[in-house]
């Protein structure tokens, strides 16, 4: 008896935190498929035959290039994530796998990295990009991004590659294969896994990001999907239809690969603490 | 030991692009914040002067300690809001034979996923009185008096970013301790039970002095967020930080001091030395947690 009844005490509060995480944002998307008068007559209806429109959505379409800020943003991500993984696994494996001198101040160097936000050298930052000409450029995203990247997931790299028995390596080596060779043909596969853990921590920070669109490339034609909505409600924040369309299109893309993704990412996250 | 060349081949790239684009501007605001900006945009070195007007002179002293008061208060309803129900919904996650608890977890750390730009703009409209939704809702279990536009009101707007804040990201903490409860060895609990000992107090004399180190980890991972946010401010308040500065933390006036507000000019080295002070403040954070924590972390290093 006492077991039902903290069964059931523990399932309410469960459901009414999970109730807390989702309404609100299921009521932006529900009402951003309402009319106005719906939208403000009876918020907490669904949709229904009477009060359905995409009135907003045709004029989030119509007044701004949501395309475009959608595909600068894939882009920025895209490229980020390949550079990022691509050289974190090459500094992980020649920090963990070779002894050299100035190998433990390099690992210092990129741990402090991990701590220290990339932000606080804004300043210098755009002062660079405006050196290199490159303000206004998806380039300069990707280049800031990729350097605040690049701690996290070589820590988590190196560790992974700890990892990898010995002999594996010493065996290829014995055959004469090429250091090099031996990373990409060994080395790589070994740790996909952990390359798809990393590839979420990297991800979603930069996809969500506004400090750097907003500083190194607020122009018309490489603002991220992000800045594109932060502009585009303050600047029709008494249309409520468009504002709710413009949030819901910011939404529904990033739940419905997180839907997708979450088992991994939980399984990184477990990972990541577990150590 | 390997050729240069290899090393070069396999670590430069990265070291090239982290040292250009983070380490260099890092160091070099640090520098900038010992030069004064002329009319012409000329540098010239002053030494630790702009610091000294930061804390002394009025017109900056006022809103730097405002906007660090407010950061402190910012962290301190995070910590005090976000670590007990992160630590509570863990529990109830771990506990043997719950069923649904992939479900719970899943649904919950959603809003983590989300940008901070958008959920600011979600509980905006949620909590604007034009919509009237918060209003209705309190109305309907008897609270309607309550209601008041807490977003717009001077003594309430910093609490309530701060909890939007805190409810989108409760998932960490959650995720993180839940994950460090599920590596409790099982023996330990056991042996509690068969002593005829509750869950709850399993939970609480065994499992959680077990989890502290992660919910240590947590906070530090808060701290040097809260000290460097700005995306939430500046999509609810603007870069003013309404009403009357009341939600004005360390990054809104870094941006202001930086880029200038309404008669207000910018100036790069007045924001690099804001910078500095915000490194300084996130450097004592970090330096306390590794001091406290340091045997593990040791076990983390290269």
């Amino acid at each position: 008896m006492q077991n039902r009844l903290t069964t059931i005490s523990v399932h309410t509060v469960l459901l009414v935190y999970t109730a807390i995480a989702l309404l609100p944002m299921l009521l932006i998307v529900s009402n951003a498929f309402k009319s106005r008068r719906a939208i403000f007559a009876d918020p907490l209806a669904l949709p229904g035959p009477d009060t359905f429109s995409l009135k907003g959505f045709s004029k989030v379409l119509a007044v701004s290039d949501f395309g475009l800020y959608f595909v600068n943003s894939l882009t920025v991500t895209l490229v980020t994530l390949a550079l990022v993984l691509l050289f974190a696994a090459m500094a992980a494996w020649a920090l963990s796998e070779y002894r050299f001198r100035g190998r433990l101040v390099l690992g210092v160097l990129f741990a402090v990295g991990i701590m220290v936000p990339i932000r606080l050298g804004t300043v210098s930052i755009l002062e660079l990009m405006v050196a290199l000409d490159l303000t206004n450029t998806l380039t300069a995203l990707i280049l800031v991004y990729t350097a605040q990247g690049l701690p996290l997931a070589i820590f988590i790299l190196a560790e992974f590659i700890a990892q990898i028995p010995k002999d594996l390596k010493d065996a290829a080596r014995c055959d004469g294969v090429g250091e090099v060779h031996i990373f990409f043909s060994i080395v790589v596969p070994l740790i996909r896994p952990a390359i798809a853990t990393v590839a979420i921590f990297v991800m979603v920070p930069i996809w969500n990001d506004l400090w750097f669109p907003l500083i190194l490339s607020p122009g018309e034609g490489t603002q991220t999907i992000t800045l594109g909505v932060q502009q585009f409600v303050g600047q029709y924040v008494t249309d409520w239809n468009a504002v709710l369309a413009a949030l819901t299109l910011a939404i529904v893309p990033v739940l419905a690969l997180y839907l997708v993704l979450s088992r991994q990412l939980v399984r990184g996250l477990t990972a990541g603490a577990v150590k | 030991m390997p050729g240069w060349a290899l090393l070069g081949l396999f670590i430069g790239p990265a070291f090239a692009i982290y040292a250009v684009f983070s380490v260099y501007p890092l160091l070099s605001t640090i520098v900038l914040s010992a030069y004064d900006t002329d009319a012409s945009g000329q540098h010239a070195f002053i030494g630790l002067q702009n610091f000294v007007t930061l804390l002394t002179d009025e017109s900056w002293s006022g809103p730097f300690w405002n906007a660090l008061a407010n950061n402190a208060v910012f962290f301190a309803i995070h910590m005090a809001v976000q670590n007990p129900i992160g630590i509570l919904l863990a529990g109830l996650l771990s506990l043997p034979s719950l069923t649904g608890r992939h479900a719970y977890r899943t649904l919950i750390f959603l809003p983590t996923m989300l940008s901070v730009v958008i959920v600011g703009f979600i509980w905006q409209l949620i909590l604007s009185p034009l919509w009237g939704v918060s209003e209705g809702l309190l109305g309907a279990i008897g609270l309607g008096d309550w209601f008041a536009p807490w977003l717009g009101q001077e003594e309430t707007a910093l609490l309530t970013i701060s909890l939007i804040s805190v409810w989108q990201f409760i998932g960490i903490p959650m995720i993180l301790i839940y994950a460090a409860l599920l590596n409790i060895p099982e023996d330990l609990s056991d042996a509690a039970q068969v002593d005829g000992i509750g869950h709850l107090r399993i939970f609480w004399h065994v499992k959680l002095p077990l989890v502290m180190p992660t919910v240590a980890l947590v906070s530090i991972l808060t701290y040097v967020g809260n000290f460097n946010a700005f995306d939430i401010i500046y999509a609810v308040k603007g870069a003013i930080a309404g009403p009357n500065f009341s939600t004005d933390i360390m990054g809104t006036f870094f941006y202001r001091t930086f880029f200038g507000f309404q008669l207000q000019q910018g100036s790069p080295t007045m924001g690099a030395a804001v910078a500095t002070v915000m490194f300084g403040v996130i450097l004592v954070g970090v330096m306390i947690y590794l001091f406290a924590l340091q045997r593990r972390v040791q076990r983390h290093a290269f």
